[in-house]
């Protein structure tokens, strides 16, 4: 079943007399429990691409149908509610909030959707454990590793249940051991939770270990292959 | 919510100095406005007192005509109905008679205008404080014959000790001109120079005897039990005194009064002043942190936060730190306004300018409790206004632009 659906997506932008097409006419499908890297060169397309899916970004012309729902028909605070109910994000700088704890960081995700706190509490001690992180719970993210801040955002983006990850070059700042960690960690919620992960990457290793794997060149889809 | 009030009051210590510094501009720019409010209303005070107790009294009962022009037949015409009146009045504490008449001091050093004021010794010092302002002498139980009470600014003028001969020039009942020579048993000085340049006192059967009156008054000066009765005497006094008419302190020395309601005025302009001042460096400050933040805000926005929470959060920011310096500003103000309220400010270096305007050389502040709560909420009011403008920033920042560099 298909998460994601994207139809003849455009995404202009004007710099100086220049048109420049991030994206030119991207049709790509995703389906439940993906396991996705997007790679290309710098420019090529990848992250406008993840920004549209994301519902951050607005395409110039194009559909977006995730979970039959078109996202070009929500207004911003349709969209703003839709990801928080929907989509994970993992970004390249993990951008914890550097005044919550490990576990606060885990449970904010939750709170704005109004969850129980019982239910709270359980799903990130929960989901940390899953990590790896179980011991660092009451840590704020300067007390923590590149490695482990990472592993905190993954925790955040997992603890909404959202029906897919989008990954921006998540291992771009991690060493090889955090980066082989935290893979594994991903391919084993991947398969346990049924979450679809779609990354935008430069790195190979996440490349080999990807079961799909698009590659985008000038905004168009060079090729899409899968393992 | 719970969680935004505990991610806004540890954003509030992420920037330790930053804060510091915002907390420490409001707490001073509170002590600086209260204290200069209190500073500013203290010698408003201190001036309408010092002219109420030296002289002026709350009320004074003159013949209609005398208002106008201060001619000595124009002598209160019903005299005893008034004074039945006012004996009968339990709004009253005090009065005194007085008989005023303008003249020329003169001695061999030279003459001035003056003006001379008849009264019953025993019965002036119930109402006026002159008899606690002699710097020299006593208050008219001295001598025999003539005594007279000046100010040190006309001593000084006149080059005039104690026992000293001053020769009093008026026009008489008769509108003759008579002089009688009196002798100096008091010095006094008051707040207001000008004040201790012009009047003189004299008992009321002295003056009676230079200018023919026998048992006339011009004046009768009332004290209230409160100075917020001053308008019920004089209404109740008005009623039925045909003839003379009853005015209170701020209808006959007017000057008093704007001043009052003048300085009431600026206080708030000059409070205004400071607050825009503190709006400025509250939204310089925030606004500085919310540019700081903009990655995490694209990333709070990206994973669903919504406007308000974004909003709420930065309003709260804000709010804490107000709800931390509008406190220790006020209890900073309080301790230092009650301190100085007692003790008083000495501003003797700038005696004379203050004296030439009927104010005393140590300054009492003083402040209203409801000017404390007053600026308390308008503080908190600004805080909030000035919080909108860095928050309306959050909100319009674009979450694919903040989080570019992630």
């Amino acid at each position: 079943m298909n998460v994601i659906e994207t139809r003849n997506l455009k995404r202009y932008y004007q710099q100086g007399d220049f048109t420049v097409k991030a994206l030119n006419d991207v049709s790509l499908n995703f389906q439940d429990g993906e396991f996705t890297a997007i790679i290309g060169p710098s420019g090529s397309g990848k992250t406008t691409f993840l920004n549209a899916i994301g519902g951050l970004d607005t395409p110039n012309s194009g559909e977006i149908i995730i979970n039959k729902t078109d996202i070009s028909s929500l207004n911003q605070n349709q969209l703003i509610d839709f990801r928080l109910q929907n989509i994970g994000f993992v970004f390249q700088s993990y951008n914890l909030i550097p005044v919550l704890t490990a576990k606060e960081n885990v449970e904010f995700i939750m709170l704005m959707q109004e969850r129980e706190k019982s239910e709270r509490d359980k799903r990130s001690s929960q989901l940390l454990s899953q990590v790896g992180l179980e011991n660092e719970v009451e840590r704020r993210p300067s007390q923590l590793s590149g490695g482990q801040q990472q592993r905190v955002a993954v925790a955040r983006a997992l603890a909404s249940k959202p029906q897919f990850i989008l990954a921006d070059e998540p291992t771009a700042n991690l060493d090889s051991r955090s980066t082989n960690n935290l893979l594994d960690i991903m391919l084993k919620l991947n398969q346990e939770e049924d979450i679809t992960f779609i990354f935008s990457t430069h790195d190979q290793r996440v490349v080999d270990r990807a079961r799909r794997v698009i590659t985008l060149e000038d905004g168009k889809v060079l090729s899409d292959i899968i393992k | 919510m719970s969680t935004l009030i505990k991610i806004a009051w540890r954003n509030v210590w992420r920037n330790k100095i930053r804060s510091g510094v915002v907390i420490i501009s409001i707490v001073l720019g509170i002590w600086a406005g209260l204290f200069v409010m209190a500073m500013t209303l203290g010698l408003n005070e201190q001036r309408m007192n010092g002219a109420i107790s030296t002289y002026l009294s709350h009320v004074q009962v003159h013949d209609a005509q005398y208002s106008k022009e201060q001619n000595i037949n124009y002598y209160i015409q019903n005299k005893e109905k008034i004074l039945n009146k006012i004996e009968s009045d339990n709004n009253i504490k005090a009065y005194a008679k007085r008989t005023i008449v303008t003249a020329m001091a003169a001695n061999s050093n030279g003459s001035y205008g003056v003006q001379i004021v008849g009264i019953n010794p025993a019965e002036e010092k119930k109402l006026t404080s002159i008899s606690d302002k002699l710097i020299e002498g006593t208050y008219l139980n001295k001598f025999k014959r003539n005594p007279i009470i000046i100010g040190n600014a006309l001593a000084d003028k006149l080059n005039l000790n104690l026992r000293s001969k001053i020769v009093i020039t008026l026009q008489d009942i008769n509108s003759n001109i008579v002089s009688t020579s009196f002798r100096v048993e008091g010095i006094f000085r008051t707040s207001s120079s000008m004040f201790d340049e012009a009047t003189l006192f004299v008992k009321m059967d002295d003056l009676e005897q230079i200018t023919g009156l026998s048992g006339q008054i011009h004046e009768i000066a009332i004290l209230a039990n409160s100075i917020d009765n001053t308008e019920k005497i004089k209404s109740d006094l008005n009623k039925d005194i045909l003839g003379s008419k009853a005015e209170t302190w701020s209808d006959i020395a007017p000057e008093l009064g704007y001043a009052n309601e003048m300085m009431s005025r600026f206080i708030y302009i000059f409070m205004g002043i400071i607050f825009l001042a503190l709006a400025f460096s509250i939204i310089n400050t925030m606004l500085m942190a919310v540019l700081e933040r903009r990655k995490e805000l694209g990333m709070l926005m990206s994973v669903g936060m919504n406007k308000s929470r974004i909003f709420s959060m930065i309003t709260l920011e804000t709010l804490f730190i107000s709800a931390l310096a509008t406190p220790i500003g006020m209890l900073l103000s309080f301790w230092t306004i009650s301190y100085f309220g007692e003790v008083g400010i000495d501003l003797s270096i700038v005696a004379k300018g203050l004296e030439s305007l009927g104010i005393g050389t140590r300054i009492y502040t003083f402040l209203p409790r409801q000017l404390y709560i007053n600026i308390t909420f308008l503080s908190l009011l600004v805080t909030f206004v000035s919080a909108l403008f860095p928050a309306r920033r959050a909100l319009k920042l674009n979450p694919v632009e903040a989080i570019k560099a992630l």
